[in-house]
């Protein structure tokens, strides 16, 4: 290999919320990079509401606070004071309401702020080189560090590649990494709803046999109207057919299934859907190569896990990273990849496996299923210990936290 | 591997002195150095050992010389020495730490693997090939000596030869299996049947125990400052631990 003169410590395919998140932990580190990815920013800026957002947990929080970018997000959160879980809008709801003291379950956030709030501070971050609008035509990993080919001819290297490109991710199959994959044969239709009564910063996760249905309570409108992010599962046959419908039966359909908890739905913003899956790599590095976020794991999206477990990978590969240059030892290091591939492994298939639990349990259609798991929900009502679990895991403060997600 | 054997440089006779490493273990080195930059290769356990006594080095050197903590050059403006650096897996992280290191080892070949690694890393390291009390070099502040000294003849002079380099207010870190059963048993039989280190590594005779190797240190001016344990855990893998039977590591410095 030529050397380069401009070798920086992590070459990051992919600039997403996962991808740009790494890049500034590991900028806060001390560490350079260059991200590359293929969307314009000028999409950043457009105007509106899709209705994409993310649950951002209370240990995903931790991490913007501990990168600087609370102060700039906070205004733009609005907190889930409490998890409402039904079955089918029928009695025996399950409430997960912290104490006072134990905080919130975690913050609403639509994805465009998140991008736009990560995009200005590695705007502003010397330690990171960005590339966008930007194709990978060829990737290199070698003996003493990886490069990657861009459209242009512009050769970039780096010590470590890191994939960050999502569940598709070219990087991962080129590399050979297999996947364990089991589709739900359902898409997810998001769309963004304005409704007359206020959310109470309340989540609702309605589960009906054909898949879950979540409301997740969004900022309000400078109008003052009030907003929540629809997450809506149906089967694969029959998307094609929700999305065409139109605004006025679409919301028809949605008022049905949410009955009137949020009394009149006055807005539909335009509708977007992607299929679910869950996947699961056991190996998440190869010799100089690191997978995070959904290129490594990707998980239904009902438990709003997905972008947390993604930001886990962050917080432990920047923890990895930089307690090895504490040793001298480089990014690519191959004990550095099999300690964040130990640490991470096991998280994230647990988490993804519990998440594929949730829904089969809630996909089994029928009386009797829905009355096991009403009397199920009751249960866990009445144990606290069973609550404080899925609270805790909703929070993302189990299992062996990375210090980037600590308070 | 038999072609790598050819390769290797006639060690003349008149460079081994009574007090160094002997002929054919120089030689057998040799033969594996170009497998030692490979995780998987026949050095595995080595290179899952470096972060375990590098944790324990920077750890001594952040107390030694009071540095911070954080900083990632906490070498910078230090020289270092390791000797039996085989091919630089040592050398490699202190340069990237900020010293001025120079490695030195018996075989030929495994100073022609390092200096072309260090090319490739771009990073500049001295390494000199031959014996240490030949090469004429000077003192330095920090002066290790990992998995070596069990492969020794004459112990004292080697020390000895040393403390020689290390320079006043400096640093040594030393690491060596331990002389116990179950050394013998894990280390020397047990590592070498299941493949985990080459065969012929290893020679349980020429072992030392903690207690040898104070004396040896002691008598050559030094004082031990921390002495740990490297012991191996179905979970935990390689970890800094208080049980010395395996191997253990351990600082020096001059005494006062």
């Amino acid at each position: 290999m030529q050397p380069q003169t401009d070798k920086r410590d992590l070459l990051i395919l992919g600039g997403g919320l996962v991808g740009m998140t790494l890049a500034l932990a590991a900028a806060r580190k001390g560490m350079t990079s260059h991200v590359v990815d293929r969307a314009d920013p000028a999409e950043l800026t457009a105007e509106g509401f899709d209705g994409r957002a993310s649950a951002i947990s209370t240990a995903s929080w931790n991490l913007f606070r501990n990168i600087g970018l609370s102060d700039r997000l906070e205004p733009h959160g609005s907190a889930i004071a409490s998890i409402a879980v039904s079955d089918q809008m029928r009695p025996g709801r399950l409430d997960f309401t912290p104490e006072p003291h134990e905080g919130s379950l975690g913050r609403m956030f639509a994805n465009r702020e998140l991008r736009l709030a990560l995009f200005e501070a590695a705007a502003e971050e010397p330690l990171i080189s960005w590339h966008s609008r930007a194709e990978v035509t060829a990737r290199h990993r070698g003996e003493y560090g990886v490069s990657a080919v861009l459209g242009d001819g512009h050769e970039l290297s780096a010590s470590l590649m890191v994939a960050a490109e999502g569940r598709n991710s070219p990087t991962r199959d080129e590399a050979g990494l297999v996947l364990a994959k089991w589709d739900y044969t359902h898409r997810a239709i998001i769309a963004g709803l304005t409704h007359e009564l206020p959310h109470d910063n309340v989540a609702w996760e309605i589960f009906y046999s054909a898949g879950p249905f979540a409301l997740l309570p969004m900022l309000d409108n400078p109008d003052g109207t009030h907003r929540s992010a629809l997450v809506w599962t149906v089967a694969e046959k029959d998307a094609a057919g929700v999305l065409k419908l139109s605004d006025r039966a679409f919301l028809a359909e949605v008022e049905k299934r949410m009955g009137s908890i949020f009394g009149e739905i006055t807005a539909v913003a335009p509708r977007s859907s992607y299929p679910l899956g869950f996947h699961h790599t056991a190996k998440i590095t190869a010799p100089r190569l690191a997978l995070v976020g959904d290129a490594a794991h990707g998980i239904h999206p009902i438990a709003g896990q997905g972008l947390n477990l993604g930001l886990r990978d962050v917080g432990a590969l920047a923890e990895v990273l930089a307690e090895g240059m504490r040793l001298g030892l480089e990014p690519g290091d191959a004990q550095l990849l099999a300690r964040y591939e130990k640490w991470r492994g096991l998280d994230a298939f647990t988490v993804a496996l519990a998440t594929d639990g949730l829904t089969r349990i809630f996909g089994i259609p029928g009386r009797t299923a829905s009355a096991v798991r009403r009397a199920g929900m009751a249960g866990i009502q009445r144990v606290p210990a069973l609550k404080n679990w899925f609270m805790d895991e909703a929070r993302g403060v189990t299992g062996d936290m990375p210090e980037l997600l600590k308070a | 591997m038999s072609d790598a054997t050819v390769s290797v440089e006639p060690v003349s006779p008149a460079t081994i002195g009574p007090a160094t490493i002997r002929p054919d273990e120089a030689a057998h080195f040799g033969a594996l150095a170009r497998e030692w930059w490979d995780p998987k290769g026949s050095s595995a356990m080595l290179h899952r050992l470096n972060p375990v006594r590098l944790g324990f080095i920077r750890h001594a050197v952040d107390l030694h010389w009071a540095g911070d903590i954080e900083s990632v050059r906490p070498l910078a403006g230090k020289s270092a020495l390791d000797v039996g650096c085989g091919a630089g897996l040592l050398c490699e992280p202190f340069s990237r730490l900020g010293a001025e290191v120079t490695g030195v080892d018996a075989a030929a070949e495994n100073i022609a693997v390092a200096s072309a690694h260090a090319s490739g890393s771009e990073l500049a390291i001295d390494y000199r090939h031959g014996e240490l009390g030949d090469l004429g070099l000077g003192q330095f502040d920090l002066v290790t000596c990992m998995e070596v000294i069990e492969h020794v003849a004459e112990k004292p002079r080697f020390v000895a030869q040393l403390v020689r380099h290390l320079a006043p207010g400096g640093l040594m870190t030393l690491s060596t299996p331990n002389r116990t059963a179950a050394s013998r048993l894990l280390l020397v039989e047990g590592a070498e049947a299941v493949g985990l280190v080459p065969k012929g590594t290893h020679h349980w005779d020429d072992f030392i125990t903690p207690d040898e190797l104070s004396d040896l240190l002691h008598a050559a001016g030094l004082e031990i400052t921390e002495m740990r344990g490297i012991a191996f855990g179905p979970l935990k893998g390689l970890h800094l631990s208080d049980d010395m039977a395996l191997n253990y590591i351990l600082t020096a410095r001059r005494r006062q």
